[in-house]
């Protein structure tokens, strides 16, 4: 789905489009530039309702945000990289994985 | 049957409404499953803080409620997404960030290139890589919109629309327009990052724009049509009798343009003397001295 500006005040109904150019051009949202005019996707809505809720919700000064979203972004990419991680190891023989969990304990200190 | 949205709250029966609100707050702060992305109970009971506050929040419905017409579950509201449920599942992954994790390199060199770096490995498909340029745009390009051409490094260029209104510090993010897949994965974006540059005479305010434009005293005394500079060409304004410094004309529709509506210029008046002292200006003057008892601090410059 894809969402110009006017298409999303009218779903994310706490947002002004002024609020909404503000956010974007301060790169809070980077949605897509299109000839006429940025194009959001359901990422970008997601986001832009984080952000809503961060300031609303949370009552978090303008800010704080930022610093709240490098924080979000910093965990969502460690996240991927541990589940790719984990995929990984999961691609291996039992044996192999046994392993890896005895070395993982050990590196936490549960095991010797 | 739902909770007593008291009791998920954690607020007395006679709680004020910023009581509540507050509860609610600290209650969000914690349970945000945004700011938990892997914790699956702390969604469950932030779905349940969000429905007894729906109902609290709002005094009428809270009324309601105290008076028994309403109960705790009849006030479901739409499911609410939570970012996390995009962040997670991207594959592009554009907002996810990477950065800094050099230092697991030194505990295994199994992370060294793992980490933010992609790499052509077992034959994956990869997205490839978003690519970031910066583009001076000068103020009129900006306000107006503009077509521009940015020549790459590596050779080649890229085109992009200045949207019309483009804020200084905005990124336009052209998708397709970074490095290409690999494996036959998607090409990563280019985002190019804008400054715009200050124009001497127009300054910005949102939509707005604003000037401060010189008349002469006998346009400011008489009033007349003058002609003002707007960020689409010159356009006639009248100056109407017994203007000041400081007055100002708004020009309707004359700032930025956009679908659905444009802003205003606003002009400021001030009153400028001829560079060179005049005579004939100073004999009227004296005339005038003699003649009226004009104190333009008999108000407002109060000590």
């Amino acid at each position: 789905m894809k969402f110009t500006e006017a298409d999303v005040v009218a779903r994310v109904e706490t947002v002004t489009v002024e609020e909404l150019r503000i956010w974007v051009s301060e790169g809070w949202l980077v949605p897509e530039s299109a000839d006429d005019g940025p194009v959001f996707d359901e990422i970008d809505v997601a986001r832009l309702r984080l952000v809503c809720a961060l300031r609303q919700d949370l009552d978090l000064a303008d800010d704080a945000v930022p610093t709240i979203l490098s924080l979000i972004d910093q965990i969502h990419g460690l996240r991927a990289e541990l589940k790719a991680l984990a995929a990984a190891v999961d691609q291996e023989s039992e044996t192999t994985r046994a392993r890896i969990r005895k070395a993982y304990r050990t590196a936490k200190g549960w095991e010797r | 049957m739902a909770d007593n949205p008291y009791t998920v709250l954690g607020v007395p029966q006679n709680a004020s409404q910023d009581d509540i609100r507050a509860a609610y707050r600290k209650l969000a702060k914690e349970l945000h499953p945004d700011l938990r992305p892997g914790d699956t109970a702390a969604e469950e009971r932030f779905k349940a803080v969000s429905a007894a506050y729906a109902i609290l929040g709002d005094a009428d419905k809270r009324a309601r409620f105290d008076k028994g017409e309403i109960d705790a579950s009849g006030q479901e509201r739409p499911e609410p997404t939570f970012y996390r449920e995009y962040a997670g599942a991207d594959p592009s992954g554009r907002y996810r960030s990477t950065a800094g994790h050099e230092d697991f390199e030194d505990i295994s060199d199994l992370f060294e290139g793992l980490f933010g770096q992609r790499r052509a490995g077992g034959g994956g498909k990869m997205r490839g890589r978003d690519r970031r340029y910066h583009l001076d745009v000068d103020f009129l390009e900006a306000a107006n919109g503009a077509r521009k051409r940015i020549t790459l490094p590596a050779g080649g260029s890229l085109d992009l629309t200045i949207p019309a209104g483009v804020q200084n510090g905005a990124n336009l993010r052209l998708k397709g327009k970074g490095d290409p897949g690999v494996g036959g994965g998607p090409p990563g974006d280019a985002l190019v990052e804008i400054s715009v540059t200050p124009h001497p005479t127009f300054s910005r305010d949102g939509d707005d724009i604003r000037i401060e434009l010189p008349i002469g005293l006998d346009e400011a005394v008489l009033g007349g049509r003058v002609e003002t500079p707007t960020i689409s060409g010159r356009v006639a304004v009248t100056v109407p009798k017994g203007s000041n410094t400081g007055d100002v004309l708004r020009l309707k529709g004359q700032g930025i343009r956009r679908k659905g509506g444009a802003g205003d210029q606003f002009v400021t008046l001030k009153v400028m003397l001829p560079d060179d002292p005049d005579p004939d200006l100073e004999a009227l003057m004296k005339t005038w001295r003699e003649n009226k008892r004009h104190d333009p601090r008999a108000k407002g410059t109060e000590s």
